[in-house]
């Protein structure tokens, strides 16, 4: 009998924990097949953050770490300069990577740490129920902005890519979206050029990666994909933002 | 090799090195910050990462990663550094990750002051983070011990799978004394099947805090309450001087622990009873000995750079049986000899009540 489809070897066979129309699945998934596809799953070790992800240890058949809130970054960096040989990745959320993690990120960033950064951006904090994230869109309505963003009471969010593409350090930055299966297939080619990156020392990578939160948007998870594609993807540009191998001529 | 003339904080790097250092994460801070020059000239030529963090928060994350991932890892910073890594330590202590954090302690809370003292006591020894951990406190007394405790806090880091804090303090890192490094070959090996190496051959390990089940959590809470029950029974070290015919003890550690011992030697010289207690393990305390040493017409002094805080655990070991007085300054300021010894008298004339 011919298999045709089978769970990526870097994925445990774990019930994830991930709410129905959640995009994490789908984003852990391309994850374990950019492992699989480079052979690197005895080589990685990731970093699981604090956030919707943070059971990301049980899920990765490889071996993990779990990060404090924000530090992922720093505890990647802790791991990977005296283990170069590793292949480090971070899998942070965007309260975790864009709030309480800025510092670790941009200096990680700047030091052009040789890591790989998976960022999804769902615009919002799932695990904590729904607050405002450094991310949410003006006007959307969350648990701690009831009545929508304003920019007079919370400012504007923030574009990471953009961001952290002022800095030199940064080799390979890209913004990706799953809100339909042709850009889940470039987010999978994203993400595994993220790890080549690495594989091939050029530095920094960061791949951000738009994601939906259908619970705590309260909608659907078909209406969540059109709203991801309709306000998050004109807000969040994608494309890449560097990519210091395309300068090579590679 | 030879005896040299070294700064504490020198002697404290050096000691790390030869234990086989593999990473230092540092961040500027008066006054330890001959920790991280010395790191930065000498780490990367013998095998090792120096990396200045971008904040305090940042290097005790590193820490975290690079004790995860099976290497002998240290930071250092001084008090208002140290109180932005306990959340990290709290995470280090709950993943049972071995590393080595040095307080070269100075004067607060707040901004407080760049001059040597002991106000981080309470900090060190009954947590400072959150949740219920412990970490191994060593207390050196001089440049030598500086160098010697270091080593023993990695082995000791290793051995039990715990953060130990080395807890000096301005004077003792920025003095110079002569040193000697023991000649033992190679560093101690401990195996660490447990590190994040890259899953080869193996299941993946990982090191992880979260525990989100609570009868599993409560488990896990008694093991590691168990793990420090067995470092209280075995690792409690101190040092004692004249206790056997003594009126007063003097109780001091690191600084005040040699304020106290030059006090007891003018007292002895005087013809009083004093003796010397010197605690060289804050955490675990050496309780059980302080409480064999407790009489009812036996009177100690807690000599402290700090508010009365080591005097706390004193009361506790002695249990009511003797009373407790402390001896101390504060802000930056260190007790003289004359100072404790005017205590000293001051209690065996019955003038203190």
């Amino acid at each position: 009998m011919q298999t045709v489809f089978q769970k990526p070897e870097a994925l445990t066979d774990v019930a994830m924990h991930y709410c129905p129309g959640c995009t994490h699945g789908i984003i852990h998934r391309l994850v374990a097949e950019a492992i699989d596809s480079l052979g690197i799953r005895e080589q990685a070790i990731g970093i699981a953050s604090v956030g919707c992800s943070v059971f990301a240890y049980d899920y990765f058949n490889c071996d993990m770490q779990q990060a404090a809130h924000g530090r992922a970054p720093a505890v990647a960096t802790g791991v990977k300069r005296v283990r170069p040989e590793n292949i480090v990745f971070t899998y942070q959320g965007d309260g975790d990577l864009a709030s309480i993690g800025m510092a670790e990120i941009v200096h990680a960033a700047a030091r052009s740490e040789n890591i790989t950064v998976i960022f999804v951006n769902n615009a919002i904090y799932g695990m904590t129920s729904g607050q405002m994230a450094p991310t949410t869109l003006l006007g959307q309505k969350t648990a701690t902005s009831p009545r929508g963003r304003t920019v007079e009471e919370m400012g504007y969010p923030i574009k990471m890519c953009e961001l952290l593409a002022t800095l030199e350090g940064p080799a390979y930055l890209s913004r990706v979206s799953t809100h339909d299966s042709r850009h889940v297939l470039q987010a999978g080619r994203a993400i595994k050029k993220a790890f080549e990156v690495q594989q091939q020392k050029k530095g920094f990578a960061m791949v951000e990666v738009l994601s939906t939160c259908s619970v705590n948007w309260g909608m659907t998870p078909v209406n969540a994909l059109q709203w991801m594609e309709e306000n998050m993807v004109p807000y969040y540009p994608l494309g890449v933002y560097r990519d210091v191998t395309a300068k090579e001529g590679n | 090799m030879a005896r040299t003339l070294m700064k504490g904080n020198e002697a404290l790097s050096e000691a790390a090195i030869r234990a086989g250092l593999k990473a230092f994460y540092g961040y500027p801070i008066t006054p330890q910050n001959e920790i991280p020059a010395y790191m930065a000239e000498h780490l990367p030529l013998r095998g090792g990462v120096y990396l200045q963090a971008e904040s305090e928060v940042a290097a005790i994350n590193m820490v975290y990663g690079a004790a995860g991932a099976g290497v002998r890892v240290m930071t250092s910073s001084s008090s208002p550094g140290i109180s932005l890594k306990q959340e990290g330590i709290s995470y280090i202590a709950a993943g049972q990750l071995p590393c080595v954090i040095v307080n070269v302690v100075r004067n607060g809370p707040g901004l407080g002051g760049i001059q040597p003292a002991q106000g981080d006591y309470f900090q060190a020894v009954k947590g400072g983070g959150h949740g219920d951990y412990r970490l191994i406190v060593l207390a050196p007394g001089n440049v030598q011990e500086m160098a010697d405790l270091t080593t023993l806090a990695f082995d000791l880091a290793d051995k039990w799978r715990n953060p130990v804090m080395v807890l000096s303090d301005g004077i003792l890192g920025q003095m110079m004394e002569p040193v000697e490094f023991a000649e033992n070959g190679e560093p101690k090996q401990f195996d660490k099947p447990w590190a994040t190496t890259g899953a080869v051959n193996r299941k993946p390990n990982v090191v992880n805090t979260l525990d989100i089940i609570a009868d599993k959590a409560e488990k896990n809470m008694q093991a590691l309450l168990a793990k420090y029950e067995k470092i209280k029974e075995e690792e409690v070290r101190w040092q004692e001087v004249g206790t056997e015919d003594a009126d007063v003890i003097l109780v001091g550690y690191g600084t005040s622990g040699r304020v106290a011992r030059s006090a007891m030697e003018m007292a002895r010289k005087e013809g009083l009873k004093v003796g010397l207690f010197r605690p060289i393990t804050l955490w675990p305390f050496p309780e059980e000995r302080l409480c064999e040493l407790a009489k009812p017409e036996r009177q100690f002094i807690a000599v402290e750079m700090s508010a009365g805080q080591m005097i706390e655990d004193v009361r506790l070991a002695v249990n009511g049986i003797s009373p407790v007085y402390l001896s101390n300054r504060l802000g930056g300021m260190v007790p003289t000899p004359e100072d404790v010894l005017a205590k000293t008298r001051e209690i065996l004339e019955g003038r203190v009540n």
